[in-house]
């Protein structure tokens, strides 16, 4: 196996004992460079077969496809897309009728990926909205629907514009001359970072490369391209760079009542080190990924299977972590930024009884 | 109303009314006025009833004060009980004193005892309270303060010379002019620690010399003198408040023997004498204080258990103001037969349910009001039986919600319809239906392999576990008990039986216990706004362990007894027990080391039956709106209220 990796040309004062370790147990994919640049996974997740029963005229998971295939739309958004394409096609003829179709698609969609917090936050959220909705309204039929429609299809733009609120929110905490470790490929901060630059603020950024996504190649290409110094650390090296860094900022996949969110693995950690070392954790989610789940620890976690790929075949009698997320318990989180506007983790309960009773 | 009530409060000695949850500053001994004034407007949280007529307190002095024993006093606070050995250790002396005889000689001298008895309380700080202690033994010592607080202050003061040492004590300490001086000493601000200690000498030098001197002012000296004993004597207990969240005041107990060493009512500060001794006068249930009561929870009421039920029984059917099924509760709970949150909250509310179907609007008078009224009544009587829950204080504040909410229009009988179905579905829907909602969230929360804990007998949790059973999850179950209910052996036998895996053990080994314990699940008498959970005492001792292993801490409360107060220790707001029970070991009669134990003037049984649990060691709570982080509780209660 070919032992050069790209770091080795990039750093030729690269130490011997080093080179000695790479000619022992040089596993370096020599494709990791073409691998990190074509994973376009969008979901940490993947995703649970499902033999769902797809509605007999119309797909609600066709449609949910092909929302998600546009790249800049979030997950939960395309759900909500999908669900008013739902009403728009839909025949029925009465609220209840409509109310049932709708719980049967956002059902269909559940199944289909039971990992995803998001999607299911955003379909209890959109659900919910239905039945208010329904509730108050007396009028025709026709002209609730069409402004359940159109309440859908602001979602969308909601989402959008809530990643620029959360963008402006956040350039306060981003001060001149700051380091800024990110884990994870989030849109959100990925927007939360892009506006900083635009406002030609000095700062430099610490991606973690994010095995095994590898998004932090991603990021760092991404960032490059703004004139931002990035510098890629590997995951181990999080602790020992931790010293330079002022700030942690992450995405997340959901957060949960209790205030701690699920995110990609690794951010746990990276919490646990940033929190000893009294750093600041600042996680950047619209406010539709608040989640009425409640975890107590790790294995409260619906496991997301992810199979990670070492690059060589693992040996028979060896089992591998799988798990592709994991869930970082409040006290380790310092603010949230939502387009509610900046939070302590403590508020996530109280919006979510708001809206939920 | 009383025209004492001015030189009552100015006798109350500052430190009683620090000891009153934070709505007074210490009182200036001469300002009786502002001092009545704060006690009484203070109310909500601390519950101090209005000031008792200081007559009543004269009168109450006034009899004793013949008598060796302290008397009334009650409370001043530590040193006026001159034959209490006031020590100049506060610590020590509380329980002790038995006030028997000394600070009735105090009495003697002076002539009016009741003046003391305000006077003493102030200067005392932490003698009176010893000193008190001496003279309250007699009175059971129940309430530090109430002796100074009370009216009978002002008579102290005017008449007396305080015959507390304590007062003189504060003014320099001589017995002699302690009485003259008395009620100038009440004025003045309380003495440091050491000066309190000379001060509680010299109270004894003096007591000594003018044996008989009245027990009296000490009254809220002793409250004082308790706070401040509190904190120089480690031994000391910390004062629980009497602040169970009831609203209800409830009568007084007003002591058999020593009105001013009344025990305190619930909410009402019991080392208030003026207070007690008027809730005293105003109560159904005599009841005897107990002897030895600790320094620290004198504020609290403890009476002689069981001393009063066969005297109440012969009453029952001649009891007019209370309706029969409100005074069968009421036995009931005096007795011990219905214990728990729930269980007394609903058979309040059915017996509510009955008063009601019998009520009739008097003529001339509003339903609303009239009713109310009545309701009040049965509540103090209630509360004066067993002092109330936080859950029973939430359900009668909402019955008279609804009361008041009535519209005019109704005739009487639809009025009366109404609220019987109303308390009908506040029982199912906010304690049945409640319950089984917190059972369908929380089983969600157990897996296969879990070992769970759970500490004493909580409805909620043994619900849980048993559904969790039926859908045949595989965990198996550790109950950890304590004396002197020992209540986990009840949920032991009914787990069992459903064929559960049990494990049983004491608290002492659940350090031990806990590294193989993967959840674990409490019930809570109820959660305050900052997230600390009031519950049987030792269940804060069982989250502490449970925190410092990682171990998750589940706590199962219905939202209808969450309340706004807030409560850092648990002090100062609490329930003390029969301390009986702790000396006997049921079975065991070669157990008998503490026999006598009331007799041992340096020896104090304390048994505290609840306690508070900060909001760090609590993971999760599980309620009727879902699950929820402490930090929510206060959004609960304001959605709660809303409605």
């Amino acid at each position: 196996m070919e032992s050069e990796a790209p770091t080795m040309e990039n750093n030729p004062k690269i130490s011997a004992y080093y080179q000695t370790r790479l000619a022992h147990f040089g596993v370096v994919s020599t494709e990791w460079l073409a691998q990190a640049q074509s994973a376009t996974n969008p979901l940490p997740s993947s995703s649970t077969d499902s033999d769902t029963d797809k509605d007999t005229n119309f797909s609600v998971i066709d449609e949910f496809n092909r929302w998600r295939s546009h790249p800049d739309l979030a997950e939960a958004v395309a759900a909500i897309r999908a669900l008013a394409a739902v009403i728009s096609s839909s025949k029925a003829s009465t609220m209840m009728q409509l109310e049932i179709e709708l719980k049967n698609a956002s059902d269909t969609l559940k199944a289909w990926d039971t990992t995803s917090i998001s999607l299911t936050a955003a379909s209890d959220l959109f659900m919910r909205y239905v039945t208010r909705t329904s509730a108050l309204e007396f009028e025709e039929f026709n002209s609730a629907k069409s402004r359940l429609i159109e309440r859908a299809d602001k979602f969308g733009e909601i989402s959008y514009k809530a990643r620029k609120i959360i963008a402006m929110l956040s350039q306060d905490f981003i001060f001149d001359g700051c380091t800024i470790l990110v884990h994870g490929f989030s849109r959100v901060v990925f927007e939360v970072l892009k506006l900083a630059a635009h406002n030609k603020k000095r700062f430099r950024v610490f991606c973690t490369e994010g095995r095994p996504d590898r998004t932090g190649l991603r990021l760092s290409h991404e960032l490059a391209k703004l004139d931002v110094p990035v510098k890629l650390v590997i995951d181990s090296a999080v602790a020992y760079t931790m010293d330079e860094v002022d700030m942690v900022i992450v995405g997340a996949d959901g957060v949960v009542e209790s205030g701690g969110i699920i995110n990609m693995m690794g951010t746990y950690q990276i919490a646990l080190v940033a929190k000893s070392m009294n750093k600041p954790v600042y996680v950047a989610a619209e406010s539709y990924k608040f989640a009425r789940h409640y975890l107590l620890d790790q294995k409260d976690l619906v496991p997301a299977i992810r199979p990670v790929d070492f690059g060589v075949p693992i040996p028979l009698k060896v089992d591998v972590e799988c798990s592709a997320r994991d869930y970082t318990p409040p006290q380790y989180l310092t603010l949230l930024f939502t387009d509610l506007g900046v939070l302590t983790p403590s508020v996530v309960s109280d919006e979510l009884i708001q809206l939920y009773l | 109303m009383d025209p004492p009530r001015r030189a009552p409060r100015t006798v109350i000695d500052p430190v009683p009314k620090f000891r009153q949850v934070g709505f007074f500053a210490p009182p200036d001994r001469s300002q009786s006025g502002p001092i009545a004034a704060d006690t009484s407007a203070s109310l909500s949280p601390v519950m101090i009833p209005p000031p008792r007529h200081l007559s009543d307190n004269l009168i109450l002095h006034a009899r004793p004060s013949n008598s060796p024993r302290r008397g009334p006093e009650s409370i001043t606070v530590g040193g006026s009980n001159s034959d209490a050995p006031v020590s100049p250790a506060p610590s020590s002396s509380y329980s002790s004193r038995f006030v028997v005889g000394g600070d009735r000689g105090f009495f003697d001298g002076k002539g009016k005892d009741n003046g003391k008895v305000v006077a003493s309380s102030f200067p005392r700080g932490g003698f009176d309270l010893t000193a008190l202690k001496g003279n309250a033994a007699a009175s059971g010592s129940s309430i530090v303060v109430p002796a100074s607080q009370l009216t009978t202050v002002s008579v102290v003061n005017d008449s007396l010379g305080i015959p507390e040492k304590e007062k003189t004590n504060k003014g320099g300490g001589s017995a002699g002019e302690m009485k003259d001086q008395s009620s100038s000493k009440q004025q003045k601000p309380k003495p440091t620690k050491a000066e309190r200690r000379a001060l509680q000498e010299a109270q004894r030098a003096a007591k000594a010399a003018a044996k008989g001197e009245g027990n009296k002012a000490s009254g809220t000296a002793t409250s004082v003198n308790a706070k401040q004993a509190k904190a120089v004597k480690p031994a000391q207990k910390a004062d629980t408040a009497s602040v169970a969240a009831t609203e209800k005041k409830g009568g007084d107990f007003p002591p058999e023997k020593d009105r001013k060493k009344d025990a305190p009512q619930p909410r009402l500060q019991y080392d208030d004498k003026s207070r007690v001794e008027k809730a005293k006068r105003r109560s159904v249930v005599k009841q005897t204080e107990s002897r030895n009561r600790v320094e620290l929870f004198r504020h609290l009421p403890q009476y002689e258990h069981g001393s009063q039920l066969p005297d109440l029984e012969a009453k029952f059917f001649d009891l007019y103001p209370v309706h029969p099924a409100v005074y069968k509760v009421g036995l009931q709970y005096i007795s011990g037969d219905i214990s728990g949150g729930n269980d007394r909250c609903i058979a309040m509310l059915q017996a509510f349910q009955e008063a009601i179907k019998d009520y009739k609007v008097p003529p001339e008078k509003s339903l609303g009001r009239d009713l109310t009224a009545k309701i009040g009544s049965y509540v103090s009587f209630l509360n004066e039986c067993r002092p109330l829950s936080i859950s029973m204080g939430n359900a009668i504040r909402f019955l008279k919600s609804q009361i008041a909410k009535l519209p005019l229009t109704l005739s009487e009988s639809e009025a009366k319809i109404s609220l019987d179905s109303d308390i009908e579905r506040f029982i199912s829907e906010k304690i049945i239906l409640a319950n089984k909602v917190i059972v369908k969230h929380a089983v969600t929360k157990i897996r296969d392999g879990d070992v769970l804990l759970t500490y004493g007998s909580s409805l909620a949790v043994e619900m849980i576990f048993l559904h969790a059973h039926e859908l045949g999850k595989q965990f198996r179950v550790v109950i950890v008990d304590s004396r002197p209910k020992l209540r986990g052996q009840q949920l032991l036998r009914r787990l069992v039986e459903k064929g559960l895996n049990c494990t049983y053990t004491h608290i002492n080994a659940v350090s031990y216990v806990m590294h193989e314990v993967s959840r674990v699940f409490l019930g809570a008498e109820s959660i305050l706004s900052n997230g600390t959970v009031y519950s049987r005492v030792g269940t804060a001792s069982v989250a502490m362990v449970a925190h410092a292993s990682r171990v998750p801490v589940i706590v199962c409360c219905e939202a209808y007894k969450f309340h706004e107060r807030v409560q850092l220790d648990s002090i100062c707001s609490n329930e003390l027990g029969d301390p009986d029970v702790i000396s006997n070991v049921k079975g065991r009669v070669d157990v008998n080391h503490l026999d006598g134990w009331a007799d041992i003037e340096n020896l104090q049984l304390l048994n505290l039956i609840y306690d508070a649990m900060p909001s760090d060691y609590v993971s999760m709570i599980v309620t009727d709106y879902g699950m929820v982080p402490p930090t929510s509780v206060p959004v609960i209660v304001r959605e709660y209220g809303r409605e």
